[in-house]
């Protein structure tokens, strides 16, 4: 058995014509290149005008539709809406006053206020608390610290609105998503026409769906809430389909043995077996909640997001890296809670009630936070932090920047350069000359050899959708923006997986480094770029390759470690060399799990590379982020398919080739 | 040595055949395809064309190597697994005709299945573990704790009820295993490998354990295992399964005597025959002028009888109710004990 699942080395090689193909491809795309300004037809650099279909108009057009004239009989689609965010703003408004606002009477500038928010001092001690009895001790200072940040920086306000657009999209995110993943593991028909769906919403670019829910639910906190759930609900439906079929079968047939109904089964079997499971989309959930709240500051959600994103826009570094720093440490205070809560079920738990004095204490905390409703009113230092005790590092952050910029302001200026020129215009000058029906040609072919017809068509398909929306250079410079970030992530990635995947305590290091990176919301990663490099296409190329470099070394390491054992015996035990067990057993091994985070590091270049756009690239970015400044529905939405369909024929390319590779080692996904 | 109550469970003609349009198939071919067919087809055959009958009270073993199909065909007796043709008889009636609801009754009063890897709710305690099928059932907390309580001490684990399955050893969590299975009172008790996945120590003292359980509870039982031993120690009737076929059907003697096929005769051959074959098995016929140093009952084994026979010059007479019908010498007993019969 072990014999036969090593590597074939020589099979890799058995033939030449595959490279020799390649090498003509790209032959012959330097040629294009090459050839003087005007020789390739314009038809062929993109798709003309009239060619396109009007897919724009029409959506918009149904949209209008939508909003203006649908109707169900008894009430129009508006008014549906308008329920929709009715019911929605009823838990907000409660969260906020609770948080931020305190209770009040009246609108506006006449209100009365009823009672004052809960006190900082009451929500840090009521989540210290908390947080020591999910994960003990060092929780509960880990959490008392970020929490203390916040307060201490002034970022108090800012983060409770965040906060509370938290707590109340996350319960919605996880039971729709339990639901809808429950129903798709009952039925494999709706599976089949769900999966297509999640791949297309965990792909589109979030701007682009933010455009028709502005639309639908208009300017403000509900329209963002409701795009934050759309957003970090697909996690969690996937998560719960294969947490329920990975249940043993024994447990299964347990239960039917048993004599369950269909009730029973799922939510006295499956669910609870599942738990462990399901609680890491749970925490997927409060991630990208987060992170998506911070984007939705975009349409109104206000927050810790719209202060980065405000300081961001005037250059104001040392505010914005306050603010961003508070939104890292509000995820990192929510992670390590949500992992902790999940790990809970795992140990032990107290066996006969146990820590009743310890509930006596959380009571207590309760009621003084309930107090501080109606203290607050009375001393404003309770409602809100003393101004006088903030501080703010802020200055010191711009002297920096500054004393960065005037003393190594050449050197910074020269290595931007040189990529720019050397690298990053070459690369986008011969993107920019390939004429769209020879790239779609070689997309198709190489989809052919390396999953058959059927992929071939899917890639052709998706293709063509780019070709004729009518964004084709935009697309090309997503694909080389992205190409080339994703290109560096990996040379610097994977040897540096690949290293921690030999090196156990390497590997602690770095892993704790890039799940603190992976906790960061996206928009945080502009913040020191902006700082170095100013804005425009190379610190947007930094700020993906910082944002998607994570996978690349987590999959590396990870598949350099899972090599079977008794392969690297063989192989010792015939005489391999430390060297050669690397590279003739490790890595061709391990060659389909890089593949997959190289994937990965796709997804996440395309999804970051949307963000960019705030910081002044010229791709299809770019133009979703336009469309959401005009609420232009069918311009934004097109746009966002179009980078959907790009990250989905690299996920489809790059997925049939790991299995491929998986399928010649003989090795199990 | 068979015990002789009704039949319990019993099937006839049942097939389990994978792939595409099996039931057409079977439907097609009479239910007797023959493997080129199979092939020609494009289907696999996990239990083909099994005929058994189980009675009331008797250990039934049903011994296969992997692959055999011993598991499939144990699902389909308790119609975990949808059979592709034939019957399946419960108490003289058709399991596989019988709706949903009546199923799901019978799963909940008159059944009960041990899993070779235990299947225990990670999330329950022992206790809840153990009183969950009659949890499932609406037997209301009190009574079903305390019949728990009963299961658990049958099996030896008082003062572990309130430990969660992953703080037991894989014996103690297998004790939690049949506990649970018992607690409904089932009458037929399937075990699937139930001690496979236990250290051989640990599984032959679970063997000792389930043999006295079953002294006591005389359940109708049918029994899965891949090892050869663990069925002649246990079964009062095995039944030998190859590539989804029974290929013989008779207690541990039977088969050791006369062993259907050449792959019965493989499993047999290194089978510990002095525990298994009987006086009546090595016994020749009364020779009229013998002297006899005794009697011995016809059913008692080899094992049992060696130590007084090798020890004497004369022969042993071998009665069965009353009539004396062989007799057991020194020799006859020690060509069974140095392998020779």
């Amino acid at each position: 058995m072990a014999s036969a699942a090593l590597p074939r080395a020589h099979a890799v090689g058995r033939s030449y014509a595959a490279p020799a193909a390649v090498a003509a491809a790209f032959a012959l795309s330097l040629a294009f290149l090459a050839l003087p300004r005007g020789t390739v037809p314009a038809w062929l650099l993109r798709v003309p005008r009239e060619w396109v279909p009007p897919l724009r108009r029409w959506l918009s057009a149904f949209m209008d539709w939508l909003v203006g004239s649908a109707s169900f009989g008894l009430f129009t689609f508006k008014d549906l809406t308008r329920a929709f965010s009715a019911l929605m703003d009823w838990p907000l408004w409660l969260a906020k006053s609770l948080l931020v606002t305190g209770f009040q009477l009246g609108e506006g500038s006449a209100a009365v206020a009823l009672t004052a928010p809960v006190s900082w001092l009451a929500v840090i001690l009521l989540l210290t608390l908390f947080a020591y009895r999910l994960g003990g001790r060092g929780l509960a200072i880990l959490v008392f610290l970020c929490f203390a940040y916040l307060a201490l920086f002034g970022q108090w306000e800012s983060a409770m609105v965040t906060l509370s657009s938290i707590v109340i999209a996350v319960p919605f995110g996880v039971a729709g998503g339990l639901a809808l993943g429950i129903w798709a593991y009952r039925s494999p028909r709706f599976e089949r026409a769900l999966t297509p769906l999640l791949d297309v919403m965990q792909t589109t670019p979030v701007f682009a769906y933010l455009v028709p829910i502005l639309f639908l639910f208009g300017f403000g906190p509900v329209a963002a809430m409701i795009a934050t759930i759309i957003y970090a609900m697909p996690p969690m439906v996937r998560v719960t389909i294969l947490a329920l079929k990975q249940v043993p079968e024994e447990i299964k047939e347990f239960g039917r043995m048993v004599g369950c109904s269909r009730r029973q089964f799922m939510w006295r079997v499956l669910v609870p077996t599942a738990r462990p499971a399901l609680m890491v989309g749970v925490n997927q959930v409060i991630m990208l909640s987060l992170n998506m709240v911070i984007i939705a500051s975009m349409i109104g959600a206000g927050g810790l997001g719209y202060d980065v994103l405000a300081s961001l826009r005037r250059l104001d570094i040392g505010a914005g890296l306050e603010a961003g720093l508070a939104i890292t440490l509000l995820a990192i205070a929510l992670d390590r809670m949500s992992q902790a809560a999940a790990g809970r079920s795992e140990r032990r738990r107290g066996r006969q009630g146990g820590a009743s004095g310890f509930d006596g204490v959380m009571a207590a905390a309760l009621l003084f936070a309930l107090a501080t409703l109606w203290l607050g009113l009375r001393y404003p230092w309770l409602a809100r932090y003393p101004e006088a005790l903030e501080i703010s590092t802020a200055p010191f952050w711009d002297a920096l920047v500054r004393w960065i910029n005037v003393n190594f302001f050449d050197q910074l200026e020269a290595f931007k350069t040189t990529l720019l020129v050397y690298v990053l215009v070459p690369v986008k000058r011969f993107l920019l000359a390939q004429p769209w029906p020879w790239v779609l040609l070689l997309l198709t072919l190489a989809a052919l050899r390396l999953g058959g017809v059927r992929l071939a068509l899917v890639v052709l398909g998706f293709g063509l959708f780019v070709a004729f929306s009518g964004f084709w250079t935009k697309a090309m410079i997503t694909v080389y923006l992205c190409g080339l970030a994703v290109i560096i992530a990996a040379l610097l990635g994977i040897p540096l997986g690949i290293a921690c995947g030999l090196n156990a305590r390497l590997w602690r290091v770095v892993e704790a480094v890039i799940d603190t990176l992976q906790t960061l919301p996206s928009f945080v990663y502009l913040i020191p770029v902006v700082m170095l490099f100013r804005v425009g296409d190379f610190s947007a190329m930094i700020a993906v390759i910082l944002y998607a470099i994570a996978p690349a070394i987590r999959y590396a390491a990870h598949g350099v470690r899972r090599v079977p054992a008794h392969l690297i015996e063989a192989g010792r035990a015939s005489g391999c060399t430390p060297r050669q067990i690397l590279l003739r057993i490790r890595l061709p091994l391990a060659l389909p799990e890089i593949l997959l985070g190289i994937n990965q590091t796709i997804m996440l270049a395309l999804s970051m590379l949307v963000i960019t756009a705030l910081v002044g690239t010229r791709d299809l970015g770019q133009e979703v982020y336009i469309a959401l400044t005009k609420a232009d529905v069918g311009y934004g939405l097109v746009a966002g398919l179009s980078v959907a369909a790009i990250a989905m024929i690299a996920d489809r390319l790059i997925g049939a080739w790991a299995e491929r590779l998986r399928r010649r080692f003989g090795l199990q996904a | 040595m068979a015990k002789g109550g009704e039949v319990k469970l019993a099937c006839r003609r049942l097939w389990k055949v994978f792939g595409p349009g099996a039931e057409a198939f079977l439907a097609r071919h009479g239910a007797a395809p023959s493997a080129e067919e199979l092939r020609a087809a494009g289907l696999v055959v996990a239990v083909a064309d099994a005929e058994l009958a189980v009675r009331a009270g008797e250990i039934f073993v049903i011994m296969g190597l992997s692959g055999s199909g011993k598991s499939t065909l144990v699902r389909c007796l308790s119609r975990l697994v949808e059979p592709s043709f034939g019957e399946v008889f419960f108490e003289g009636r058709d399991l596989l005709r019988m709706p949903e609801r009546e199923m799901i009754d019978i799963r909940r009063h008159k059944m009960g299945m041990v899993f070779q890897h235990f299947a225990l709710l990670p999330h329950l305690t022992v206790l809840d573990n153990v009183a969950f099928p009659l949890a499932i059932q609406g037997v209301e907390r009190r009574r079903r704790e305390e019949r728990a309580r009963e299961m658990i001490a049958l099996v030896g684990l008082e003062g572990k009820e309130y430990h969660f399955p992953r703080e037991l050893s894989g014996g103690q969590q297998q004790r939690v295993g049949i506990a649970r299975s018992l607690a409904v009172g089932p009458e037929l008790w399937f075990l699937d490998e139930p001690f496979s996945a236990l250290d051989p120590l640990i599984r032959r003292e679970m063997q000792n354990e389930f043999l006295r359980l079953q002294a006591v509870l005389e359940k109708t039982i049918v029994f899965i295992t891949h090892d050869f031993d663990e069925a002649i120690r246990l079964a009062d009737r095995i039944a030998i399964m190859q590539d989804g076929r029974i290929v013989q059907i008779g207690t541990p003697e039977e088969l050791v005597l006369r062993p259907a096929t050449p792959y019965v005769a493989e499993f047999t051959r290194e089978a510990p025959r002095h525990k298994i074959l009987t006086a009546r098995a090595i016994m020749a016929p009364v020779n009229g002028s013998a002297e006899f140093a005794g009697e011995i009952p016809a059913a008692m084994k080899v094992i049992e009888l060696a130590p007084m026979v090798v020890d004497s010059d004369k022969p042993f007479l071998v009665v069965e109710n009353g009539e004396p019908v062989g007799m057991v010498d020194r020799a006859a007993v020690i060509a069974v004990l140095v392998g020779r019969r």
